[in-house]
């Protein structure tokens, strides 16, 4: 994985649907454009969930893995 | 570009179909939609502070058998007199599912428009001092249909 700061990072793990989506977007508005936020999730719908609200958003997935349970992903705020 | 819209009517007070209406509802708008929910009928309890309606006698009857308030609301199937709800509540609880009121303060704080049907109200007689605050509207078809039709996506719940 590229080197990248990460500004804000986010704990979501144990949450479930629709609450890692809300947390993540109210993270991502925060930050300035070109912010990374980097964040850990359980729910495995997130796999899914995560890319489509960046297609939806206009924001960027730098990246998105699942280790065991554990789901960490990064977001550019781009718009 | 303009913001995508979504407009909702949600017609039941069921447990189930308002976790269902406040989940699209909130992801929606973190996915930076504008989203109206136009609570009608037996969907008004979903808005209600829950003090007894009504003013005639039949009214009385009404807000005691289907008194409102998000927390009162029991499952379409398996309510068992109320069994049914604590039990979903307990299970969504133990899964980490936000509860309908959580949900429901979520969609406000992520700017989710809440209108009731004047309608409706006036049928079952509840008074606009027994909605949230959160509502800012009571309206009537008129004013759903404009929103609907500024919407690319509507649903019936």
């Amino acid at each position: 994985m590229v080197e990248t700061n990460v500004d804000v990072t986010l704990d979501l793990k144990g949450l479930n649907c629709p609450t890692p989506v809300v947390r993540v977007s109210q993270a991502v508005n925060g930050l300035p454009l070109g912010g990374v936020l980097e964040a850990t999730a359980t729910d495995p719908g997130v796999l899914s969930d995560i890319p489509a609200w960046t297609r939806t958003t206009g924001n960027e997935l730098l990246s998105i893995e699942r280790q065991d349970r554990v789901i960490t992903f990064r977001i550019k705020r781009a718009k | 570009m303009e913001p995508k819209k979504l407009s909702m009517v949600v017609f039941s007070g069921d447990m189930d179909r308002a976790l269902a209406a406040f989940v699209i509802a909130t992801g929606a708008a973190a996915s930076g939609t504008e989203v109206t929910m136009f609570f009608t009928f037996w969907g008004l309890k979903l808005v209600q502070n829950g003090s007894l309606a009504g003013s005639s006698p039949l009214g009385r009857a009404m807000g005691l058998l289907n008194r409102g308030g998000v927390d009162r609301v029991g499952p379409s199937r398996f309510n068992f007199l109320g069994l049914g709800r604590w039990m979903f509540k307990r299970m969504m609880k133990s899964h980490n599912v936000a509860s309908l009121p959580e949900l429901r303060q979520t969609a406000t704080d992520l700017g989710v428009k809440l209108i009731a049907c004047q309608m409706s109200m006036d049928v079952m007689e509840i008074p606009r001092e027994d909605l949230i605050p959160e509502v800012t509207e009571v309206v009537g078809v008129a004013t759903f249909i404009e929103q609907a039709q500024q919407s690319q996506t509507t649903l019936f719940i």
